[in-house]
């Protein structure tokens, strides 16, 4: 009885990590298209990078036998810290990047424009093996403060870590807002030409919130890299890279980050729990289907959703400054 | 390099029949619709399960002409169409239609048809499993062309069909009463309403002209490679560049775009590894849409 709580306990602890994890991909994607407008569907492009550039940070260049069969183009065994910060550097430089090429296009556009970025970035991952490993990846990525407690128990401690992340992020992110220059974002996404007649660059504003959010996405990517310790291609294809994060900001509520959060929460737990509370229920011959069944849920649950809630969970808040 | 063309052409085509249906949609109901790969996947999986009832007939086994598929795989091109039309009306009038209803953003259509393509790939999971399935099993017929082309039979077949089905779309579109309301409706929907053009009934008829474009590229898609449950969503993505660079609603548009982009990613074989093919379809589409951001065939609105 005492280990079936304990392994209960546990599963809750990595689902809690992994779904505050998305809850930040989601409060980022919030300040691009709940705050600005932005149609970003290459969210996966910041996870990718945000994971690649902090485990290469991080990881210590592979030596002796390992050299053989691990290739990466640096490794700079700098701390976790660092590495989080990098990645969040390289996303903010790359969106910038990504903005100054694609966000003159209108709204539809750009949303394609960023999917087929991401796509091509996952592939060059998977083709240049001198990069970051290839397809097989990078396994055995540093964790920070592993020594303290058993391995076994370590999933607490990151839980804490991904947590603080999450209510920095929150906490900024809703000061942000709130301040004039979440105004101006909001006014963006309303009216972009009654934005640029009130003397506001409509174009600056939308480069600066494409890259604010890629940063926090960016750290996302990080917290993902060191929770999991490997990392490969495949992770960042636009299913579980994109489109559930998107899944998740519009459940919740689009334009509220308690709202990003909540859905981010609800959809991995729905994605999460639905294998086991099906595998209970179907016969085991039909074990290695019944997963699926999930898809099934996920996808009809958020037509019903969109149908019945358009506006999410918990819809837009007024917003009012705070003098 | 003829020989990459050739099979750019191939490929082109494939692509081209999946993305007039997509263009179709986007024009006429402003809706870019996630689900359309996944529509395609269950086309072909539909033509498959009847493939395999016809094939009980004796003469039914029969091979097709040269080709690698028996008459059992032609004939179940019937049923495909037939539901694959009605799945994409009731679609339409379970989801989009109350959302057309209420007002919805265009995004609000997207993130549904995303939802619409999760759960019927669900669906082919569970009833079909994640394995691979074949429309026919044993050789598959080459054929030596000139200049050292080697091409299998089967895609004569698949060139063939796909550009009479685009062809024959495009000349409804222009010639006949119908394809010219669709033509109104897309360009200008309150005016066509109130020009007594009934709405409801014109987006049945784009959801049923869809259906039928999607269930053949299914069934094509299935004899040129294989049936898996994937197929459709990651051929989606190379129709969605396609689309975009031919521009909204565009039926040449679409067809230029995709034979752009299925030769331009086997010719790319030449230097790049095969791996790099939908990266090499992006970025073409991302230089497009750089210079003309309202796709080749895009017209400006005014």
């Amino acid at each position: 009885m005492g280990t079936a709580i304990g392994g209960i306990i546990s599963f809750l602890v990595s689902f809690a990590v992994m779904a505050s994890i998305y809850a930040i991909f989601s409060m980022g994607l919030n300040v691009h298209w709940g705050h600005t407008g932005l149609l970003n569907f290459g969210v996966a492009a910041f996870f990718a990078l945000g994971a690649y550039t902090s485990a290469l940070v991080t990881s210590p260049m592979p030596t002796g036998v390992l050299a053989n069969y691990v290739k990466q183009a640096f490794g700079l065994n700098a701390p976790f810290l660092v590495g989080v910060l990098a990645a969040a550097i390289v996303c903010g430089l790359i969106a910038v990047l990504m903005g100054l090429l694609t966000l003159r296009l209108s709204e539809g556009y750009l949303a394609i424009s960023t999917l087929g970025i991401a796509e091509s970035i996952r592939i060059f991952f998977n083709n240049e093996r001198w990069l970051a490993n290839g397809p097989q990846g990078l396994v055995g990525l540093p964790q920070p403060l592993h020594g303290l407690v058993p391995p076994a128990h370590y999933n607490y401690i990151y839980l804490l870590i991904v947590l603080a992340f999450m209510a920095l992020i929150y906490l900024a992110l809703e000061r942000g807002i709130r301040s004039p220059w979440g105004r101006v974002l909001r006014a963006v996404r309303e009216d972009e030409v009654m934005a640029g007649a009130d003397g506001k660059s409509v174009f600056l504003f939308k480069l600066q919130s494409l890259a604010l959010g890629a940063m926090i996405m960016g750290i996302g990517g990080a917290l993902y890299a060191h929770f999991s310790a490997a990392i490969q291609p495949s992770v960042f294809e636009p299913l579980f890279g994109t489109f559930i994060i998107w899944a998740m900001l519009t459940l919740g509520g689009t334009g509220n980050n308690k709202g990003a959060i909540l859905g981010a929460f609800i959809v991995w737990a729905l994605w999460s729990w639905s294998t086991f509370l099906i595998l209970k229920i179907v016969p085991p011959a039909f074990a290695t289907r019944a997963p699926f069944i999930r898809y099934v849920f996920i996808g009809l649950l958020l037509v019903i959703i969109l149908i019945k809630r358009p506006r999410g969970i918990i819809g837009e808040e007024r917003q009012v400054s705070k003098f | 390099m003829p020989e990459l063309i050739v099979y750019g052409i191939v490929l082109g085509s494939i692509i081209a029949l999946g993305s007039v249906g997509l263009t179709l949609i986007w024009g006429i109901t402003d809706l870019f619709n996630c689900a359309h790969g996944d529509q395609i996947t269950v086309g072909a999986y539909i033509a498959l399960l009847f493939a395999s009832l016809f094939s009980r007939i004796g003469f039914l086994q029969a091979k097709v002409g040269p080709f690698s598929f028996h008459w059992g795989v032609l004939l179940a091109f019937i049923p495909a169409i037939l539901i694959s039309i009605g799945l994409a009306i009731l679609i339409d009038r379970w989801v989009y239609k109350a959302l057309r209803r209420a007002g919805a953003h265009f995004i609000t259509g997207f993130i549904a048809s995303i939802g619409v393509a999760w759960a019927l790939r669900g669906l082919i999971y569970i009833i079909w499993g994640a394995d691979f399935h074949f429309y026919t099993t044993g050789l598959r017929p080459m054929l030596f062309l000139p200049l050292g082309i080697k091409l299998r039979v089967d895609e004569i077949f698949i060139v063939i069909v796909a550009w009479a089905a685009v062809a024959a779309v495009y000349i409804f579109m222009l010639k006949t009463k119908m394809g010219k309301a669709l033509r109104a409706l897309a360009d200008n929907p309150s005016l066509a309403r109130v020009s007594g053009i009934n709405t409801e009934r014109m987006l049945m008829w784009a959801w049923g002209i869809a259906g039928v474009l999607i269930a053949i590229a299914g069934v094509l898609y299935g004899i040129e490679t294989q049936l898996r449950p994937e197929m459709g969503w990651i051929f989606l993505l190379p129709l969605f560049a396609a689309v975009i660079m031919g521009g909204k609603g565009s039926i040449t548009g679409a067809l230029a775009g995709g034979l752009v982009l299925g030769i331009a990613q086997q010719v790319s074989t030449e230097w790049l590894m095969p791996t790099y093919k939908p990266a090499v379809a992006f970025i073409i589409m991302i230089l497009v849409l750089i210079f003309r951001p309202k796709g080749i065939f895009g017209r400006r609105k005014v």
